[in-house]
């Protein structure tokens, strides 16, 4: 049975909603350990307020963060499922859903032409909103997550080379994350995503889904990466800043590392930190028309990180 | 005053500010205070700036009268198809981008509270805020929209709405308690972000130990553009 692309649009318009105005649960919980062992008083004042500005969002259904980010999708197709009118549908479907919820949340629009500055007050424009696809096997169903992300301050790429090693990766960690937690600019505590290898675009993108699209408290599958989250993290913490870049100890919440093979010769690095409003939400959409809020984006599956050839 | 020193002194002392704020009350806040403030605050950043700052453009009548706070921000509003105005979140836009400006925007506004993100720095409120008897008031967060949401009781009026878009528009919002915010520059130009920034750089060369200069350097990583980065 084909999915309607009206189904996807209406599932989309609520997603919207849902991520603009409840904090995912797992962040919420990191952040109120952060709170609990932070001795900094700004850091711990600024935390204690910001539980409370999630309680307002959700009680008088108003977006947590008036700066809504640049909104846009993470779509998995199971590979037997089937939307009516194809994938052209979809994305009309989720351009429309973008430009009502827009109106009626409503979202600050952000988008605008980069050079004008003309501002359709819709969020939809060129290349916007930006939708990521990925493939899943056996399956029939369609997960959609939408993102909110912010991302003036605290991204970061460069090219390292095999000779910096570890070393150098918590370098450029640290570089990024004291460059943009000063005065809290990048609105930290974050989730930080670190995509490492590829090319410089995959790991880009790789950081940004890894800050994005993980639940607080997962790890990498790969064991290198994981004992490089519980070091990056650590380190992060050691820094010595807080929220808004008060004197503190929470400064990362979570490091997510995600790698991807890369060229013989190099390293390159991205740096992505989903700040106090880390806002996604997602929904499976199945063929027979059920759609299943889920808490977990569940992006990272174990087709998506293959190695193999088949 | 006694002069805060360390960061954990600051009192943090509760402050109601109601608009147009008195030179007196912006003279009594020190570096940290809980600050709410009632009255009214419109919003204006790189748009209205633009206008007022580099094409003399007079800001809307009455609205120098009317109040003296400014908010670097912009809502997540919408206009209803009846014309009316709905704004349910507000959330700050960073400061540091409009420091050239502020000198000829307190000249011309006559605004003397900047509420915003991340501040200045010292040497800026020391040449463009101290002269004006102007402070700056640092949102907290960031992410506070929905509770300074609650802190706006109605949208009195919308300027400049066609040519700047929503997201640049001005906003004259009527408030009531909204906060908290943090005094982050005070009228004698001192500022908290460099407070906190000092116990934070004291702590950078240990933080970097063992961990060797990257293969590769960039531009700002080099002293001089004739420098090499290999």
């Amino acid at each position: 049975m084909k999915i309607p692309a009206k189904l996807i649009e209406d599932t989309a318009r609520e997603l919207m909603a849902r991520a603009a105005i409840e904090i995912p649960a797992d962040y919420r919980e990191g952040v109120r350990l952060a709170r609990d062992r932070e001795t900094g008083k700004l850091s711990r004042f600024v935390l204690t307020e910001m539980l409370r500005n999630w309680d307002v969002a959700v009680a008088e259904r108003r977006p947590m963060c008036a700066d809504t980010g640049l909104p846009r999708y993470y779509v998995r197709l199971g590979n037997e499922a089937q939307v009516a009118g194809g994938l052209v549908a979809l994305e009309r479907a989720l351009r429309r859903a973008t430009a009502d919820a827009t109106a009626v949340i409503p979202l600050r629009p952000n988008r605008v032409h980069p050079l004008t500055r003309e501002d359709p007050n819709t969020n939809v424009g060129l290349h916007a909103p930006e939708i990521t696809y990925a493939a899943e096997p056996d399956a029939n169903w369609i997960d959609v997550t939408t993102v909110h992300k912010g991302g003036l301050f605290g991204s970061d790429y460069r090219m390292l080379f095999p000779g910096d090693g570890i070393p150098g990766i918590k370098r450029f960690f640290l570089d990024t994350l004291i460059e943009s937690g000063k005065r809290g600019l990048a609105c930290q505590p974050a989730i930080v995503g670190v995509g490492i290898g590829g090319a410089k675009d995959t790991c880009v993108r790789l950081g940004k889904e890894a800050a994005c699209l993980r639940l607080v408290g997962s790890r990498n599958p790969d064991p290198h990466a994981a004992a490089l989250e519980d070091e990056l993290t650590t380190l992060g913490n050691y820094i010595g800043i807080g929220a808004m870049g008060f004197a503190g100890t929470s400064m990362v919440v979570a490091t997510h590392v995600e790698l991807a093979y890369t060229h013989t010769g190099g390293m390159p690095v991205a740096i992505h930190q989903f700040c106090l409003s880390s806002r996604r939400a997602t929904a499976r959409i199945h063929p027979d028309g059920r759609v299943e809020p889920r808490d977990d984006p569940a992006w990272f599956t174990d087709y998506y990180r293959r190695t193999g050839i088949e | 005053m006694s002069e805060i020193t360390r960061l954990d002194d600051v009192r943090m002392d509760e402050v109601h500010l109601t608009t147009p704020v008195q030179p007196a009350d912006i003279a009594r806040l020190r570096l940290g205070d809980v600050v709410y403030v009632s009255g009214v605050i419109y919003t204006g950043r790189e748009g209205v700036y633009d206008h007022v700052v580099r094409r003399d453009r007079p800001l809307p009548a009455g609205l120098s009268e009317l109040t003296n706070v400014n908010f670097h921000c912009s809502p997540a509003a919408t206009v209803r198809a009846d014309g009316s105005y709905r704004v349910e979140a507000v959330t700050a836009t960073a400061s540091f981008r409009f420091g050239q400006s502020m000198a000829t925007w307190f000249e011309r506004s006559g605004a003397r509270v900047i509420i915003g993100k991340a501040g200045l720095t010292e040497r800026a409120y020391r040449e463009w805020f101290v002269p004006c008897g102007a402070v700056y008031l640092t949102t907290v967060g960031y992410g506070m929209g929905a509770a300074y949401g609650q802190g706006i009781a109605r949208v009195r009026d919308v300027h400049w709405l066609a040519e700047l878009g929503i997201a640049q528009a001005i906003w004259v919002l009527e408030v009531d308690r909204i906060g908290p915010f943090l005094v982050e520059g005070d009228a004698e130009g001192r500022s908290l972000f460099a407070l906190a920034n000092r116990e934070i750089d004291a702590r950078i060369a240990e933080i970097y130990q063992g961990l060797p200069k990257l293969a590769l350097s960039r531009f700002g990583e080099v002293l001089s553009r004739t420098d090499e980065v290999v």
